[in-house]
């Protein structure tokens, strides 16, 4: 068990610096860099000669990157060109916005999702069974590109909620305007946690355990909600590993339509102003997410399925 | 269900496929003097309970400032069909026919709304099948060689698996030319989602080749004398079949909503290109969502075809929906 852990880490660190590496390289490597961005066609040739040597953009891809390792290894990751900040004061505040939303949107798919799942899993028919299944499969069908847009909508429509302008972070502005972003992120993941349960229960609801506890004169709602429940947990847990990288993904267009201040927002103006260091800020704690996320899914694995660290077949992804 | 799904999709190929036809207008026709213009709507009855052929009433701009329009009930502008290749138009371009309304230049929402279902499916589509290929060769060659290419190739995949497909996009997005013409942006992004795709589809690949490797037939053919290229291509890969086709209605979904992301943000097409994410974008202040609903409507768009798809899908293979990750 331990040495799962080990080697799960061991990834973990991995892909943070495959990814802040890449990133950098990518960032470097595109067409333009900040001063031709952020200067303009009118700067004559030696301003920018200037500005490049200032800024330590002169130097060759390979210089910049060791300097930035080494640099790295300090935790200093360099000052974003274009706020004339180190990247380290600008990413916690966005990073935190970001986190808020997907640890929000995670708990209520959770909260919402299982019990769903749980209810529509182990009866066959019924008024409320139909219901979710159609409402789950109609938010299956909207990811939250489309849910956030709706969900606008609504709220500039009908004027109860606010939209976009996300500034100060204090109790109870916060959460109302996390309301449209969070419901946005959290709708469609509480669909395909209501159908993996679902089906997940519908699967034990057959095996001999079942069956043999109902025998014995155990309740039925005992069944299902302790022994059936605890045992169909296993497909939840396996996915929440990759959930954590389609709830950045989401987040990303979330923030992009509710122009709410998060690690998303931030990454695409460094993209577009080719802030490199910015970039590569950005993209390092976006796969520290990353990699806590598949540390503690690893772990919640462990928990429900006490096979998980002895299992030949490493990792959680493999369940094609 | 699975025929509503169908059938869903049908109307949307058939109306990509004919949009110059089915669109009333060119996309880039912009009527000046009706910007965001609400949805037009035909009559076949008259105020004085007369019937007619299918008509509109002409609209006047009223306020300019508040985009207020005035209809004109004393005169009746008869639609004209399969004129000028179109299937049906306005007879007057003083009152032109719009379906969907127009957007902030004027331009008519339905036929780019129908140009842009070319691009945005169209683009998903070549791209899933650009990540078939991708990936059936990848988990193809994985699977039968074992070993450490195996090793190698899919723990490359699990390592792209785990990232958050829409920065993956986004940062090969950006790392070239911000603004490039609609071909290139085209070619780019099919590029670009055929890789990020590419992984989903070489996963389950490898395993089926490795499994179906194992079976008599494929010992059969490999002692009558074929070769790797042909006991691979033959007889392994056709056994994939059915997980391919599954993990092609998730794909195209996800496609199509990477496209509209990236457009939406501006990093997809150009402006005067249609498609549903460049659409979107028209409409990005809030302020216009709520006055103007009808520029929505390549969101309810999207939610169609994707529906569709997850109808369709539905008896398929419903396990593997959680690979989803776009």
């Amino acid at each position: 068990m331990l040495a799962y852990f080990a080697r799960r880490a061991v990834f973990a660190v991995f892909l943070v610096f495959a990814v802040s590496s890449a990133s950098l390289l990518l960032a470097r490597l595109a067409p333009g860099d900040y001063v031709t961005e952020s200067m303009g066609l009118g700067a004559q040739g030696k301003t920018r000669e200037d500005a490049r040597a200032r800024l330590g953009l002169d130097r060759s891809i390979g210089a910049q990157y060791r300097d930035w390792i080494v640099r790295a290894a300090h935790l200093d990751f360099g000052r974003s060109l274009q706020y004339d900040r180190p990247v380290i004061d600008l990413i916690p505040e966005h990073a935190a916005n970001t986190a808020i939303l997907a640890v929000s949107a995670l708990a209520i798919a959770t909260l919402l999702g299982l019990p769903l799942g749980v209810v529509t899993g182990s009866r066959k028919s019924g008024a409320v069974v139909g219901l979710i299944r159609s409402a789950s499969l109609v938010l299956l069908s909207l990811p939250p590109l489309l849910t956030s847009l709706f969900l606008v909508f609504v709220a500039a429509k009908t004027g109860l909620l606010p939209v976009g302008g996300m500034t100060s972070s204090t109790g109870g502005e916060l959460l109302s305007h996390m309301v449209v972003p969070v419901a946005a992120l959290a709708l469609p993941l509480v669909a395909m946690f209501e159908r993996l349960q679902s089906q997940a229960m519908s699967e034990i609801a057959g095996q001999p355990f079942v069956i043999a506890a109902l025998g014995r004169g155990v309740p039925l709602s005992r069944v299902i909600w302790r022994g059936a429940l605890k045992n169909a947990l296993r497909p939840i847990a396996s996915v929440y590993g990759l959930v954590i990288g389609t709830l950045l993904s989401g987040s990303f267009a979330v923030e992009a339509i509710t122009a709410w201040p998060g690690l998303g927002q931030l990454m695409l103006n460094a993209l577009r102003a080719r802030d490199v260091y910015l970039v590569t800020g950005c993209a390092a704690a976006g796969s520290i997410f990353l990699a806590a996320g598949t540390l503690l899914s690893d772990a919640a694995l462990a928990l429900v399925d006490p096979r998980t660290g002895h299992r030949s077949n490493r990792s959680h992804l493999s369940q094609g | 269900m699975r025929t509503f799904g169908l059938a869903l999709l049908a109307v949307t190929i058939v109306a990509a496929a004919g949009a110059p036809f089915v669109g009333p207008y060119a996309i880039d026709r912009k009527f000046t003097g009706f910007p965001s213009a609400p949805p037009t709507r035909p009559h076949i009855v008259d105020d004085h309970g007369g019937w007619h052929a299918p008509f509109i009433y002409p609209r006047r701009l009223a306020s300019r400032l508040e985009q207020r329009y005035e209809e004109d009930r004393s005169t009746r502008v008869p639609l004209t069909w399969f004129t000028g290749g179109h299937l049906v138009s306005s007879s007057s371009d003083d009152a032109p026919l719009f379906l969907l309304g127009a957007d902030s230049y004027g331009r008519d929402v339905f036929s780019r709304l129908l140009h842009g279902a070319r691009i945005s499916v169209g683009l998903s589509f070549v791209a899933a099948a650009g990540a078939t290929i991708l990936g059936g060769l990848l988990g193809g060659i994985a699977g039968y060689a074992g070993g450490l290419l195996d090793d190698v190739l899919m723990r490359g995949s699990d390592f792209v698996l785990v990232l958050p497909a829409m920065y993956v996009v986004l940062a090969l997005r950006s790392a070239l030319k911000l603004v490039l013409p609609p071909a290139e942006v085209f070619a780019l992004l099919t590029g670009i989602f055929a890789i990020v795709g590419a992984p989903f589809i070489a996963r389950g690949v490898r395993a089926i080749v490795r499994s179906e490797k194992q079976l008599d037939y494929s010992a059969a053919a490999a002692s009558l004398g074929a070769s790797h290229t042909r006991l691979l291509l033959r007889h392994l890969l056709p056994a994939a079949r059915g997980f391919v086709a599954v993990e092609i209605t998730m794909l195209v979904p996800s496609f199509i909503v990477a496209e509209a992301t990236l457009s939406y943000v501006g990093l997809g097409f150009p402006d005067p290109v249609a498609s549903w994410g460049t659409m979107l974008q028209e409409g990005s202040n809030v302020r216009a969502f709520a006055d103007f609903p009808w520029l929505l409507s390549p969101a309810a768009a999207m939610f169609l075809v994707v529906l569709g798809l997850n109808l369709v899908m539905q008896g398929g293979a419903k396990s593997l929906r959680y690979e989803r990750s776009l």
